[in-house]
C-alpha cells in the first residue's frame, strides 16, 4: 500500500520540479526587476501551445523544442520589459499589477480565439511508458522532464553565480542606486532579466506539456501556482522555487490521490494563507 | 446631503438631472435589449462602486471580489429555494455572511501586515478557495449548479424579485444611484478622509492617531457588504448560479475594469467607466458575429487592451479627463 | 518641576549594535527641549521610542504620569503627543488643508470644525497662502511646515520635531524658529525637538541633551552644553562656539 503513495509522492517531486522552474522565472523577475508578473502562467501555457505545434507540424520532441522555445521567449521577455514594462517600473504597484492582468487576458483569449476550449494533448510515444523500480511505477515523460527541469535551473544558478553578467544582475536586485552609481545599464540588465525570467517559462512550458494538455483557461491557474510556490519558497529565493515546487508537486499529488483530483488546488491555496499569515518571507526568502 | 447638492456646480447639476430623467423615463420607449444592456451598466457601476470604495479611497487591493458577489447570491438564494424567505430579507443574511468572510480577510491581511500583492494574493486565495468548495458543497447544488424556478404565477411578485426586465432595471438603476451617492457622502466625511490618509501613508497617517487597522477593516466591511448585495440582485436577475462562473477570478477581473477605466477614488468614475466599457463590448461582438467571426474571447481581448492602454496613459481614469474637458468640475468630483 | 515627559534609562539595541544607552531625562510641561548629537547618535531612534515606533528593549517612558512606552503610534499621538518625521511624510495626493485637516479630524469629528481649525493651524504657520496646493509639488522647505502643521492639528500638548530646519536657508530658518517660540509662548505647547542647525537650538531651548554613540555625554542649559569639552571634542568642534 505504501508502494502507491510513495509513487504518487514521487510523481508529485516530478511534476513539482517542472512547476519549480516556472516559479524560478517569477522569482527571478521580481527578485531583480521587483515586477509582479500576473501572466506568468499565461506566459508559459502560450510555451505549451508552441511545443504542441511544433510536434504536430514537425514531430519534434518537446525535450528538443525546449532550446528554441526558451531561446524565442528570452527575445520577448527582452522587448516586453523594454518596451511596455520598464515605464511602469517606479509605477505604483497596482498599476504593474493591473498592467499584466491585461497582458495575461489578451493572451488567454487570443489562445482560445487560436485554438480553441479544448485541450490539446501531445501523444509521445513514450507517453504511457513507466519505469518500475521496485513496486514503485513512474512516468517516463516525467522522469525526463524533472532531468530537463534541473539542468534548465542549474544553467541559470552558474550563471547568476559565475558570470559577470549575472552578478551585475544579482547587484541589481540587492542594491539599485549602488548599481547605477558603479555604472551597471540597470535598463538593460531589467530587460535580460525578465528575458531569462521568460526563457525560463518557454522551458517550463515545453516540458509542462509532455505532462499536461494545454487549455487556454490553464493560465490562470498557473499563474496562481507559480505565486503559492514563489511565495512559500521566498520571493527572491531561486533555491526556494525550486524547494517550493516540490512541495506543492507532492501535496497536491497526494491531495488529488487522498481526497478528489478537483480538491488538491485546495490544500494549495489553504497553503498559500497560511504562509502569507505565519511566515510571508516563505521557507527561504528574505524579509521584503 | 444638501451641501453634496451645493457641491456641485451649475452644468454639473443640469447634466445629472437630465440623465436622470431619461434614465428613469426610458423603459417607456426603449426595447427589451437596451434595457437589459442598461441594467447590465448599472449592475457593474454598482459592484464598481462596491470595489472602488476598497481600492480608490483605502487603497487596499482585492482581486477576488466575486467571492462577496458569489457569497451574497448563494445565501439569498438558498434562502429562497429552501425556506421561501424572499430576497428583501435574505439581503440581509447574505450581507452578514459575505461581511463576515471580508472581515476574516481584513483580520487576516491587516493583522498580519499582508499588504499590496500579497494582500491581492490573500484575496484570491479566499475566492479560489471558495469556488473549489462550492463545486463540493451538495446542498448548494455543487458544481451542477443551483437554479431558481421560473414560476409563471409568481410574475409580478415584485417583492420576492419575481418579474420582468423593467423589475430589474428600475432596481438595477437603484442600487447604482444609491451606490453613488453612499460613495459622495463617505468621501467626503471623516471616515473617508481617513482612507485617503492611510491610502497615501499608512505611517503618517498613525503618527495623526488614525487607528489604521479599524479605517481598513471598516473598507473591507463595507465594501463586501455593498458587493453581496449585488450578489443577490445577479441570484435573482440570471436565476442560475454556478461556482465555476459565479466566484470565478475572470469575475473578479470584470468587476474592477469599469472603476479603473472610469477612475479610482472619484465618485462617478464607476459609472462612466461602466457606460463606456459595457456598450463597446456588446458593439464589438454584435459587429464581429455581423462579419460573421467566431471569435468568443474577442471581448476579453479588447477589455483587455483597454485596461493596458488606461493605465498606460490614463492611469487616473477616463472620468477626471472628461469632468475637466466639460467643464463638470464643481468643489469635488 | 512637573514633568510632562519623562524617559528613564531607555535602550535600544538592534542585533549587537546599541543605537540608545541607558538615557534619562525629564521634559517640564511648557520647555523647549533639544536633543543634539552626530549622525547615528541615536536621536531618531529615541524619537521613534517616544512616538510609539519602535518598542525599546529597556527602560520607561511615561507621559503626563501615564507609561507609555509599548503603544502603537496612533495610541501614543491620541495621548497627546504629535510628531513629525525627519524625512517629510505628506499625503501626496492631497492638498495642503486636506493634510492639516486629517490632523484636525483626531479631535473633531465634525468636519466644518475639523476644517476651520485646520485654517487656524495653517494661518499660524503662515500657510494660509498654500492651503490649495498640492503636498507633492512643494519644494522641500515648504514641505516642512505643512509636516509641523499636521502635527499641530491635533493638539498635541508635547510637538516631537524631527531635524525640521534641516535644509532650510538661514532666513526660513528664522522664521520657523519665531513659529515655535510664538506657538510655545501662546499656547504652552511642550516641544522636544532634534536638531543640528545650533542656531535654531540656541534661539529656541531652555535645556539640551547631546547624545553621542547612543548615549548621554551631556545634558543642561545651551550655554554649559556648549562649552563642555566632550561635546566640542564629539559634535561642536571649537569653531562652534567660538
Amino acid at each position: 500500500m505504501w508502494s502507491i503513495y510513495l509513487s504518487v509522492a514521487i510523481q508529485g517531486v516530478l511534476t513539482g520540479l517542472v512547476y519549480g522552474l516556472m516559479a524560478l522565472g517569477l522569482s527571478v523577475i521580481f527578485g531583480v526587476v521587483r515586477v509582479v508578473n500576473f501572466a506568468h502562467g499565461e506566459f508559459a501555457v502560450v510555451a505549451m501551445y508552441a511545443a504542441y505545434v511544433l510536434f504536430t507540424a514537425l514531430k519534434l520532441d518537446p525535450l528538443f523544442a525546449l532550446a528554441p522555445i526558451a531561446a524565442l521567449f528570452f527575445l520577448v521577455g527582452y522587448a516586453l520589459q523594454a518596451a511596455l514594462i520598464n515605464p511602469f517600473v517606479g509605477r505604483p504597484e497596482h498599476e504593474q499589477f493591473i498592467l499584466l492582468v491585461g497582458v495575461g487576458i489578451i493572451i488567454v483569449n487570443v489562445l482560445l480565439m487560436g485554438f480553441g476550449p479544448d485541450a490539446r494533448p501531445v501523444n509521445l510515444s513514450y507517453g504511457f511508458d513507466s519505469y518500475e523500480i521496485g513496486p514503485l511505477l513512474i512516468d517516463k515523460p516525467r522522469v525526463f522532464a524533472a532531468a530537463a527541469a534541473i539542468l534548465v535551473a542549474a544553467g541559470l544558478f552558474w550563471f547568476f553565480r559565475r558570470t559577470r553578467t549575472g552578478t551585475a544582475i544579482r547587484a541589481c536586485a540587492d542594491n539599485l542606486v549602488g548599481a547605477g552609481v558603479v555604472g551597471l545599464n540597470v535598463k538593460r540588465l531589467y530587460a535580460l532579466t525578465f528575458g531569462l525570467g521568460l526563457a525560463c517559462v518557454g522551458a517550463a512550458g515545453a516540458l509542462l506539456v509532455t505532462i499536461a494538455d494545454p487549455t487556454p483557461t490553464l493560465g490562470p491557474a498557473y499563474t496562481l501556482l507559480a505565486f503559492i510556490i514563489v511565495i512559500i519558497g521566498g520571493m527572491g529565493s531561486m533555491a526556494g522555487a525550486l524547494v517550493g515546487g516540490v512541495l506543492i508537486g507532492v501535496s497536491e499529488a497526494l491531495a488529488g490521490f487522498l481526497f478528489a483530483p478537483s480538491m488538491k488546488s485546495m490544500f494549495s491555496f489553504a497553503l498559500l494563507i497560511a504562509v502569507l499569515v505565519l511566515r510571508p518571507q516563505g521557507l527561504m526568502g528574505r524579509r521584503a | 446631503m444638501s451641501e453634496l447638492w451645493r457641491g456641485v456646480n451649475a452644468r454639473g447639476r443640469i447634466v445629472l438631472a437630465v440623465v436622470l430623467a431619461v434614465l428613469l423615463g426610458l423603459p417607456l420607449v426603449a426595447d427589451r435589449y437596451v434595457l437589459s444592456v442598461l441594467t447590465l451598466i448599472f449592475y457593474f457601476a454598482y459592484v464598481g462602486q462596491a470595489w472602488n470604495l476598497m481600492m480608490g479611497y483605502a487603497g487596499q487591493l482585492s482581486l477576488g471580489h466575486a467571492l462577496y458577489v458569489g457569497l451574497g447570491g448563494y445565501v439569498a438564494a438558498l434562502l429562497w429555494l429552501n425556506f421561501g424567505i424572499g430576497p428583501w430579507l435574505g439581503v440581509f443574511a447574505a450581507v452578514a455572511v459575505a461581511s463576515g468572510f471580508g472581515a476574516a480577510i481584513g483580520w487576516l491581511g491587516f493583522r498580519f501586515g499582508i499588504a499590496g500583492v500579497y494582500f491581492a494574493l490573500l484575496t484570491i486565495a479566499f475566492a479560489e478557495f471558495t469556488r473549489i468548495g462550492f463545486d463540493h458543497l451538495g446542498f448548494a447544488g455543487g458544481a451542477a449548479g443551483l437554479f431558481l424556478p421560473f414560476e409563471e404565477k409568481r410574475m409580478g411578485e415584485w417583492w420576492n424579485l419575481r418579474g420582468g426586465q423593467t423589475l430589474f432595471y428600475y432596481l438595477a438603476l437603484a442600487l447604482a444611484a444609491g451606490a453613488v451617492l453612499l460613495v459622495a457622502l463617505i468621501a467626503r466625511s471623516r471616515l473617508g478622509y481617513r482612507w485617503l490618509a492611510v491610502r497615501e501613508d499608512e505611517t503618517a497617517a498613525r503618527a495623526l492617531g488614525i487607528d489604521a487597522f479599524a479605517v481598513k477593516m471598516a473598507a473591507v466591511v463595507i465594501s463586501s457588504a455593498m458587493t453581496a448585495v449585488g450578489g443577490v440582485f445577479y441570484a435573482f436577475y440570471y436565476n442560475n448560479l454556478f461556482p465555476s462562473q459565479v466566484f470565478e477570478m475572470s469575475r473578479s477581473i470584470e468587476l474592477i475594469l469599469a472603476p479603473i477605466v472610469g477612475g479610482l477614488g472619484t465618485v462617478f468614475g464607476p459609472v462612466i467607466g461602466a457606460f463606456v466599457l459595457t456598450p463597446l463590448g456588446e458593439v464589438l461582438i454584435a459587429v464581429t458575429a455581423r462579419l460573421g467571426v467566431n471569435a468568443p474571447g474577442v471581448k476579453a481581448v479588447f477589455y483587455g487592451v483597454v485596461l493596458i492602454v488606461i493605465i498606460y496613459a490614463m492611469p487616473t481614469g477616463v472620468w477626471p479627463r472628461l469632468a475637466g474637458l466639460f467643464g463638470l468640475k464643481g468643489r469635488a468630483p | 518641576m512637573t514633568a510632562l515627559l519623562s524617559v528613564a534609562n531607555l535602550s535600544k539595541r538592534f542585533a549587537g549594535l546599541v543605537a540608545v544607552d541607558q538615557v534619562s531625562f525629564e521634559v517640564a510641561a511648557g520647555e523647549i527641549f533639544a536633543v543634539i548629537g552626530p549622525n547615528g547618535a541615536g536621536k531618531t531612534t529615541l524619537f521613534a521610542m517616544i512616538a510609539g515606533a519602535l518598542a525599546p528593549d529597556d527602560g520607561a517612558i511615561a507621559f503626563a504620569g501615564a507609561r507609555i512606552d509599548g503603544l502603537t503610534p496612533d495610541a501614543v499621538c491620541r495621548r497627546g503627543i504629535g510628531r513629525t518625521f525627519q524625512i517629510v511624510r505628506p499625503f501626496p495626493g492631497l492638498s495642503v488643508e486636506d493634510n492639516v485637516l486629517i490632523g484636525a479630524l483626531l479631535r473633531r469629528a465634525d468636519m466644518r470644525a475639523a476644517r476651520a481649525h485646520a485654517g487656524d493651524v495653517l494661518e499660524a504657520l503662515d500657510l494660509a497662502d498654500k492651503r490649495a496646493a498640492l503636498a507633492a509639488s512643494l519644494t522641500l522647505p515648504d514641505r516642512k511646515r505643512p509636516e509641523v502643521a499636521r502635527a499641530l492639528a491635533t493638539d498635541p500638548k508635547l510637538l516631537l520635531l524631527d531635524e525640521v530646519m534641516a535644509g532650510l536657508r538661514p532666513t526660513e530658518t528664522d522664521r520657523m524658529v519665531a513659529i515655535l517660540r510664538r506657538l510655545n509662548r501662546d499656547t504652552g505647547i511642550t516641544i522636544l525637538l532634534i536638531e543640528h542647525v545650533m542656531r535654531a537650538v540656541m534661539a529656541l531651548a531652555s535645556r539640551v541633551l547631546v547624545l553621542h554613540h547612543g548615549a548621554t555625554i551631556a545634558q543642561g542649559a545651551p550655554a554649559d552644553v556648549v562649552r563642555d569639552p566632550a561635546v566640542i571634542a564629539s559634535y561642536l568642534g571649537v569653531e562652534a562656539v567660538g
